[in-house]
């Protein structure tokens, strides 16, 4: 077992028992789907929308190379400055040489998936700079020196309590349990980080070929800040974010919001074209735009699971995932949580380290049926599972089901493997929830059900 | 009509009364009903542990027995699926491909076979107690079968069917996934549990025996009073 796996276990185990915990998410999440509800019934045709979705990012990542070349001649032209990295280690040393170039010595940093997924945070901090996160609850879980617990909410475990008593640890302000003035406590701080930081990094979450842009969906007006007040913009995306023409984000940008926090549509929604060009009053003087591969493009050779690419990042199958709602985001320990995150983190970060999370799903399909854009997150777990026994086979597992295989077709012996069951069971009953029990896995919770008196096969061969 | 009933090996096993039910709904309704004695498991277990040589071993005989089948039905929406959805992907590029996608075609699952199949939706069956019916995932999801069992439970006498709010959400067995993370499916089966006792209902009716072994695992185990039951069964009382 990977430390990885063993890590998600242990959690797993004591965050299924938090009572407390499930309660939180569930409230929270019953208000999610009840506003998700509300605006996909504003869809004239919600299934339809979702196939549009699906063709679309079908065409943008079955041709990424055509598009991702026209985005970006575009964004040069209009003299954005375009990298390229194919690891999370080169994204972060090109931002760190744009930090050394600019002389800066603090950063201002809209929330950013990738950023995440590349510990950009931690190398910038190493390097000496202060980095201050600005979305509401990234700022929160960067308090706590935590990772975010979902990719669209990530604060949401947390309640108006904790987070009060948080800032009055953190930023010495006094006890409140109303949200709006947890807000502007917030907003003070960071007002001033934003007047004193050099640069500003953004993530995206749609790049148009078509015209060269990024555009960015969010609630607080934090990105557009971000983007605006300080000299340089850094922008970090992954190379699927890509979609072919402006006119898509007329079904993606409502599709995303309806999806990710139960909104007709977010309330701050900002294209960016390039750096402050010449006349013009406002904007960064010079745009970064980092495109990271980081493994994509491995999945995208894949042709089974290269779906998985056209994910929107809208945390709806995380959502309405029964495992994800039961231990928590922290406990996958990955960037990605959640049912995409069990598909895409074995790809992202090594199938045999990783393959515990496509194994800890009881393959309910919930995450496919409510994926805006089509992913076959579920069968994509099983083909998981799949691969993982056909590159390493768990020894005693394989043998377990050679001889399940070898019982299973010899009639005789199966017969007398369902006798042995029924004999077996009033043992078993001595050593029920024990160490010695062969089904304390099972009985520790649960009861085993009764043995009835006959099988079935035992009843139909009586009867003829 | 000549039928295959398919029964799931933990319904052999464990729960001989919904495959009896399901005889003689089916015999009542005048059809030949063949049960191949040589059949064992569907090969899900280790299908859905990534072991799918090991899943065709058991499977290949499956197909062997079910080749000539009219109609196969099987009273699970999991094993169904295994059938009718998983098979012809697992045998894909073997031999038996063709086959399998051809017996595929053939499989029904139970309640499915009645109304979609049949179109019988009255078994003139009583059952005087409010239950709730519990959405098995694979039948729900795999094999879209959300109306069948509605349909059927609708018109039987005396019963009244209580919509829980966590009907489709999953109960936590998902086979070895009940073993290998014991604690996660406990909680998923709690979670269910209450909803179906929110309703108010004696009964759990669910056409999966193994989604309610784990439910009813779960509810002696506290002490609940709630009861589960196979459809077949309650289409059976008279």
């Amino acid at each position: 077992m990977s430390t990885f796996a063993a890590q998600f276990l242990k959690h797993a185990r004591v965050m299924s028992g938090d009572l407390r915990h499930r309660k939180i998410i569930r409230t929270a999440l019953g208000n999610y789907e009840i506003a998700r509800d509300q605006r996909q019934a504003a869809f004239q045709d919600w299934q339809g929308a979702r196939q549009l979705a699906a063709v679309i990012k079908w065409e943008a990542v079955n041709h990424l190379d055509k598009y991702l070349e026209q985005f970006v001649a575009k964004l040069e032209a209009r003299g954005t400055k375009v990298h390229w990295a194919s690891t999370g280690d080169q994204a972060r040393e090109i931002i760190l040489q744009i930090v050394r170039d600019k002389k800066a010595r603090s950063i201002i940093k809209s929330k950013a998936m990738t950023a995440e997924e590349i510990h950009l945070n931690d190398a910038l901090e190493k390097a000496g700079l202060n980095v201050v996160e600005n979305d509401l609850g990234e700022f929160i879980v960067q308090l706590r020196h935590e990772a975010p617990y979902h990719i669209v909410f990530p604060s949401m475990h947390l309640t108006r309590g904790e987070i009060s008593e948080l800032f009055q640890r953190e930023l010495g302000s006094a006890p409140t349990n109303d949200p709006e003035e947890l807000t502007m406590i917030a907003r003070r701080v960071l007002r001033k980080k934003y007047l004193t930081a050099d640069i500003g990094i953004t993530g995206a979450n749609f790049a148009i070929a078509e015209t060269g842009m990024i555009s960015i969906t969010e609630n607080e007006g934090n990105a557009r800040l971000t983007a605006a007040l300080p000299k340089t913009m850094v922008t970090l995306m992954g190379i699927e974010k890509v979609l072919p023409k402006l006119a898509d984000l007329a079904l993606f940008l409502p599709m995303l919001a309806t999806m990710g926090t139960g909104q007709q549509i977010t309330c701050y929604n900002t294209m960016y074209g390039g750096p402050r060009q010449p006349g013009e009053s406002d904007g960064p003087e010079e745009w970064h735009i980092v495109l990271l591969d980081n493994h994509r493009t491995e999945l995208l050779a894949d042709a089974e699971q290269r779906d998985a690419l056209h994910c929107i990042r809208c945390g709806a199958c995380l959502n309405v995932c029964p495992i994800f709602r039961n231990v928590g985001g922290h406990t996958y320990g990955t960037t990605y949580s959640g049912p995409i995150g069990s598909v895409i983190t074995p790809h992202l970060r090594g199938l045999q380290d990783w393959k515990h999370l496509s194994n800890a799903s009881s393959l309910c399909g919930a995450c496919t049926q409510t994926c805006p854009v089509k992913i076959d997150l579920h069968h994509h777990l099983l083909q998981n599972r799949r691969n993982a026994v056909k590159g390493k086979p768990a020894f005693f597992e394989r043998l377990a089901y050679q001889a399940f295989g070898f019982v299973a077709n010899r009639p005789a012996l199966w017969s007398i493997a369902k006798k042995l069951g029924r004999l077996g069971q009033p043992l078993q009953k001595l050593v029920k929830g024990s160490a010695l029990d062969p089904a304390k896995a099972w009985t520790q919770t649960r009861d085993l059900p009764p043995q009835p008196k006959e099988s079935f096969k035992d009843w139909w061969t009586n009867r003829k | 009509m000549t039928i295959t009933l398919f029964i799931p090996c933990f319904v052999d096993a464990l729960f001989p009364c919904a495959g009896i039910s399901m005889v003689q709904i089916l015999e009542g309704l005048g059809h030949k009903v063949l049960c191949p004695e040589k059949i064992s498991c569907c090969g899900q277990p280790p299908f859905n542990s990534g072991y799918w040589d090991e899943a065709r071993t058991v499977a290949a005989p499956v197909l062997e027995q079910l080749k000539d089948a009219e109609a196969v039905v099987i009273g699970s929406g999991s094993c169904g699926a295994m059938v009718k959805k998983f098979y012809p992907e697992l045998f894909a590029s073997t031999p038996q491909a063709q086959l399998a996608k051809q017996i595929s075609s053939r499989t029904w699952e139970f309640s499915d076979f009645l109304v979609g199949k049949l179109g019988i939706t009255d078994l003139g069956a009583k059952f005087p107690h409010r239950v709730t019916f519990h959405d098995g995932c694979h039948g729900l999801r795999e094999l879209g079968i959300k109306k069948s069992p509605r349909i059927l439970l609708g018109h039987v006498q005396g019963l009244q069917l209580v919509e829980m709010s966590e009907a489709e959400t999953c109960c936590g067995f998902g086979g070895t996934f009940a073993a290998k993370f014991p604690m996660i499916s406990t909680a998923m089966g709690e979670v269910k549990c209450a909803s179906a006792a929110e309703t108010g209902a004696e009964y759990i009716v669910s056409n999966d025996s193994s989604c309610l072994m784990h439910l009813q695992g779960l509810l002696s185990r506290q002490g609940k009073p709630i009861k589960t039951i196979h459809l077949a069964e309650v289409l059976a009382r008279q």
